[in-house]
């Protein structure tokens, strides 16, 4: 029966059909819903969001050994994490089917960097497969299992935010199973890469990854699209779509399997058109080989490298080749917009974290923030955090700072899920040598004098429900007495979506205020009250 | 590049507003009729009140799941600042639905910038078929806040060629049984406004 669903609800429902019995992963935009959606399965796969991707990564690969197919999802950051085990698995092998699910970020749109995770999977010299959609994604889990398990090899199944967000229908199958009989089989010679056995594991990658090439040269998911034929596109995930938009009379391979390199279909492609363009979202990691296997092409000299692509930019690509004028679809008569706010996601209403960053409004010191929604506190009005890194990195690097005698008190930020992820590492090191950073969440003003006067390590846990988890109302809901307020703009100051600065007077929303009574505690005058449920036709 | 027999349609508005609801049930309605369907969606830090675009394309074959500027046939607007930001991808002849719902971003709180007061008449200017329409009004009267979604989902389907049925089974579909009254009527109210 055909549904439809977004890449990420494709993959899980890949998984299940697939016979996958243990999943794990560490959340993080654009890979979350793989997860979420493959706990619906709990009767046939067991399912666990880990500390981090690291650990997640090292479960799976704990039960593929068993004889258990297994999949372990993150975003592109998360394969940094993960890579320790990622490079040596390689060597060892896998007993049952292991695909490591990573979501990719073009643009940028919830990410701090635009990594390109196919450079991984020719670090560790290990297959990836790159749906276009979500039937792509559903039966690209199946043909990754049957890889993994034939060639003994992990797998990377790569999507990027257009692929894991985008619906499409998508015609769902029966659970299959593994005939393998669950159980360890001990064999230290191929799962204990110590050097004399690790350098025989050694050749064996190389000469599995010939092999996987000339597989990848017969799999369905790689195809010759034979049109006009004075113009042939190599073109890979959703990066195909667009290349059949803006140039649908070209011949087109599109590849799903892209590495190891399926050279010999590269060159009756290249052969087969009297000009070869390779159309890939992000590195130029395609085109690269294309030409160090002496064929000419075109490529990042007139596609972009940084952000996504779209049809628009394809057909702007196809301008510049056949050197035309770039033209806008967009309709000419356009008014200027340029005065209209922006409007960039901000902490929720009620968030627990506003009040740590207001109270650090009020101290001269140094803030490191980490990877989380907390990272919103970097705009103004709170403006209160100075440097991100990576996950865990505001601990350590807070430590960093204050070592190298930074005059000024330093304060990091960590979220509860960041700080088990890989903050408390960089905590032990604050108190194994001695350092004076303090470490917070925390919303209490006065706790946070006396820390920040200290010389000592301090650790300060605010414990506060996420709000979009616990959507009950903190308290009764609130809203301005007119006459009480004097238009000092204090509780502007918070950044709270539900107060509304339009008029000299702050405005409650009804519907956004969850009672969480911050606005109250910074209001000298005591305006706010409790809202009457008739005042909120506003 | 527009394929005639594609439809792109474009839902903006500021996350929380329930964009995504809209978009599933738009995409959900073509299905059923019978068109070959994507959409993209922003998650994530659309939960945290940031500005929000979803994007739906049907036809008898779609390849890319994003609607290019100007080829919007329908645009659909929660929230007045956002109708004139996304007002780029509607098309030539296009039809728009802006809520008359104003929220006002942070940034204007904080006093760096100004939320414009002369919003619908910019609207009527780049949009020549325009319905400015009291969603939130609809939405109080049906006695349900949350289901403005809905109305300009209706006010948007008077300008798309699938049948009436499907929207209902559409919302049926993909709305909670115990809301699906007060959907189904915001619905309705929608169809009417325009």
């Amino acid at each position: 029966m055909k549904k439809l669903l977004s890449g990420n609800e494709a993959i899980a429902r890949g998984a299940y059909e697939a016979g996958v019995v243990v999943a794990t992963g560490y959340p993080g935009t654009p890979s979350t819903e793989i997860l979420e959606n493959i706990s619906h399965y709990k009767d046939q796969i067991y399912c666990e969001w880990s500390p981090n991707e690291k650990v997640a990564f090292e479960v799976a690969v704990g039960a593929c050994l068993t004889g258990a197919r297994c999949v372990v999802t993150m975003k592109h950051v998360g394969l940094n994490v993960a890579a320790d085990p990622l490079m040596t698995l390689s060597y060892i092998g896998v007993e049952g089917g292991f695909i490591a699910c990573v979501a990719d970020d073009p643009g940028m749109h919830s990410s701090q960097n635009e990594q390109d995770t196919r450079h991984f999977a020719r670090f560790a010299k290990i297959p990836v497969f790159e749906p276009a959609d979500s039937q792509e994604a559903k039966d690209f889990i199946q043909l990754a299992i049957d890889i993994s398990e034939k060639y003994r090899t992990p797998v990377i199944l790569r999507t990027t935010t257009r692929v894991s967000h985008s619906r499409s229908s998508v015609v769902e199958g029966e659970r299959q199973e593994s005939p393998r009989a669950i159980g360890f089989e001990k064999n230290p010679s191929r799962h204990v890469p110590i050097p004399v056995w690790g350098r025989k594991m050694r050749v064996e990658v190389e000469e599995r990854l010939a092999l996987l090439a000339q597989e990848a040269c017969q799999s369905s998911a790689n195809r010759i699209e034979w049109k006009d034929r004075s113009l042939g596109i190599i073109a890979a995930g959703v990066a195909y779509q667009y290349v059949r938009e803006a140039f649908p009379d070209a011949s087109v391979l599109k590849l799903g399997w892209a590495y190891p390199f399926p050279d010999q279909l590269l060159q009756e492609f290249a052969d087969g058109v009297d000009s070869l363009l390779v159309v890939e979202e992000l590195e130029n990691f395609l085109e690269e080989h294309i030409k160090a296997m002496g064929i000419a092409c075109d490529g990042k000299n007139v596609v972009p490298t940084i952000g996504e692509l779209s049809t628009e930019r394809l057909l702007e690509v196809k301008a510049r080749l056949n050197g035309e004028q770039i033209t806008s679809l967009a309709a000419e008569a356009q008014v200027d917009i340029s005065d209209l706010p922006m409007r960039p996601p901000v902490l929720c209403s009620g968030c627990p974290h506003r009040g740590v960053f207001y109270g650090l409004t009020k101290f001269d010191v140094v803030v490191t923030g980490d990877i989380g929604c907390y990272s919103l506190g970097v705009f103004p009005p709170l403006n209160r955090t100075d440097v991100i890194l990576c996950m865990g990195g505001g601990i350590s690097m807070a430590h960093g700072i204050e070592r190298a005698g930074e005059p000024r008190k330093v304060v990091g930020i960590v979220g509860d899920s960041t700080f088990f992820h890989s903050g408390v590492t960089g905590l032990l090191d604050i108190v194994y040598n001695r350092g004076a950073s303090t470490i917070i969440v925390v919303d209490n003003q006065a706790v946070f004098k006396q820390a920040l006067e200290s010389d000592e390590p301090w650790l300060i846990i605010s414990e506060g429900p996420c709000v979009l988890k616990e959507r009950a109302l903190q308290g009764p809901r609130l809203q301005v007495d007119a006459e009480k307020c004097i238009q000092c703009g204090k509780c502007l100051k918070l950044g709270c979506p539900a107060i509304e600065g339009l008029e000299a007077t702050p405005h409650v929303d009804f519907y956004q205020c969850t009672g969480c009574r911050l606005c109250a505690q910074v209001c000298p005058v005591d305006a706010f009250v409790a809202a009457e449920e008739s005042d909120h036709g506003k | 590049m527009e394929n005639d027999e594609i439809t792109s349609v474009v839902l903006v508005g500021v996350g929380g507003q329930g964009i995504l609801l809209a978009s599933e049930v738009m995409a959900t309605a073509a299905a059923l009729a019978g068109f070959e369907v994507k959409t993209n969606e922003v998650h994530g830090m659309a939960q945290r009140g940031g500005s929000v675009i979803a994007q739906i394309r049907y036809g008898q074959q779609v390849f890319s799941p994003l609607v290019a500027e100007g080829t919007a046939r329908v645009i659909g607007a929660l929230e007045q600042v956002e109708g004139l930001r996304y007002h780029p991808y509607l098309a030539e002849g296009g039809f728009a639905v802006v809520s008359q719902q104003a929220i006002v971003p942070v940034s204007v709180s904080a006093g760096q910038s100004k939320y414009p007061q002369d919003l619908q008449p910019r609207l009527g200017e780049v949009y020549p078929r325009l319905a400015w329409v009291d969603v939130q009004q609809a939405a109080e009267d049906i006695g349900n806040p949350k289901v403005a979604n809905m109305v300009v989902l209706g006010a948007m389907s008077t300008e798309l060629d699938l049948p009436s049925a499907v929207w209902e089974q559409a919302i049926s579909q993909c709305v909670k049984p115990e809301f699906l009254d007060s959907n189904l009527m915001a619905f309705v109210i929608g169809r009417s406004l325009v």
